[in-house]
């Protein structure tokens, strides 16, 4: 059988869903930024996807970007992960339900 | 893009990476959520490797899989144990909702839009990326390093404890 643009697109799609379900409902910071790693990874195979199967004069512009969006999800990673530890230690938790303090 | 390798491949790679992005989610400890979360990401490289991006899916696997995960694994190891379970919140069946009409909605345009596919295969190796990321892209790749650094002390700012903040002005 074939591969095509849309059997790659599914795949990158349904993991988009997945991390966006996960980053919307799970109760702990650090299963949030789980979710938004998934979330990263569905949008770089979808690049790599165009990349491959689209028609450009440029297709590596694609490869590009994604190397550009890995070094800000390891810059965004490693912020928010010190962001949560800095958390913990003032208010001794990081379940996001529990940060209420600036809520009405 | 024919052939029976490359069909199976993509096959096991796509159930391997969905099914342990539905174990990230089902799992209810947060070491095992990473576990999983480990083998999506080498999943992804796999797709990477098929897509003839060779270059980034072996970044993938050394930033992602060497750094994030176990940047994430540092992260739940600092906080105490009581807070390792991975449960949701209220909002999981909206989050569900919402997700599922979202896949509803990529899914039809997927099927539905015309795209216009190349038939030949593009030039994509690592020489075309590095000379590309070297002349067109230059302006984003020096300001990516600005970002790091930026990153970098950053994030040792926030994890600093105020008792090493106090010997800071003398």
């Amino acid at each position: 059988m074939t591969l095509s643009l849309e059997h790659f697109l599914t795949v990158a799609m349904l993991l988009f869903s997945v991390g966006l379900i996960i980053s919307l409902s799970k109760r702990n910071a650090i299963g949030i930024l789980m979710g938004v790693e998934l979330m990263l990874n569905a949008v770089n195979l979808a690049l790599i996807t165009f990349a491959r199967f689209g028609e450009s004069e440029m297709s590596i512009s694609g490869h590009a970007f994604v190397a550009f969006v890995i070094t800000v999800a390891a810059a965004e990673a490693a912020v928010a992960l010190a962001l949560v530890i800095s958390v913990y230690r003032t208010r001794g938790t990081i379940e996001v339900d529990q940060l209420s303090l600036l809520r009405f | 893009m024919t052939g029976f390798g490359v069909s199976v491949a993509f096959w096991v790679l796509s159930v391997l990476t969905l099914a342990s992005a539905g174990g990230v989610m089902a799992s209810r400890n947060l070491i095992h959520a990473v576990l999983f979360l480990i083998v999506v990401f080498l999943g992804v490289s796999g797709f990477f490797v098929l897509l003839s991006a060779d270059f980034l899916a072996m970044a993938q696997v050394i930033i992602y899989v060497g750094a994030i995960s176990v940047l994430i694994l540092f992260a739940i190891v600092l906080t105490p144990r009581a807070e390792r379970d991975n449960s949701e919140t209220v909002m999981v069946l909206p989050a569900i909702f919402l997700g599922i009409s979202l896949m509803a909605i990529m899914l039809f345009v997927l099927y539905d839009a015309n795209w216009s596919v190349t038939a030949t295969e593009p030039s994509l190796s690592a020489a075309v990326l590095g000379s590309s990321l070297l002349s067109v892209w230059v302006l984003p790749f020096e300001l990516a390093s600005v970002l790091l650094t930026a990153a970098l002390v950053g994030s040792i700012m926030l994890v600093r404890s105020p008792s090493d903040e106090e010997g800071d002005l003398a």
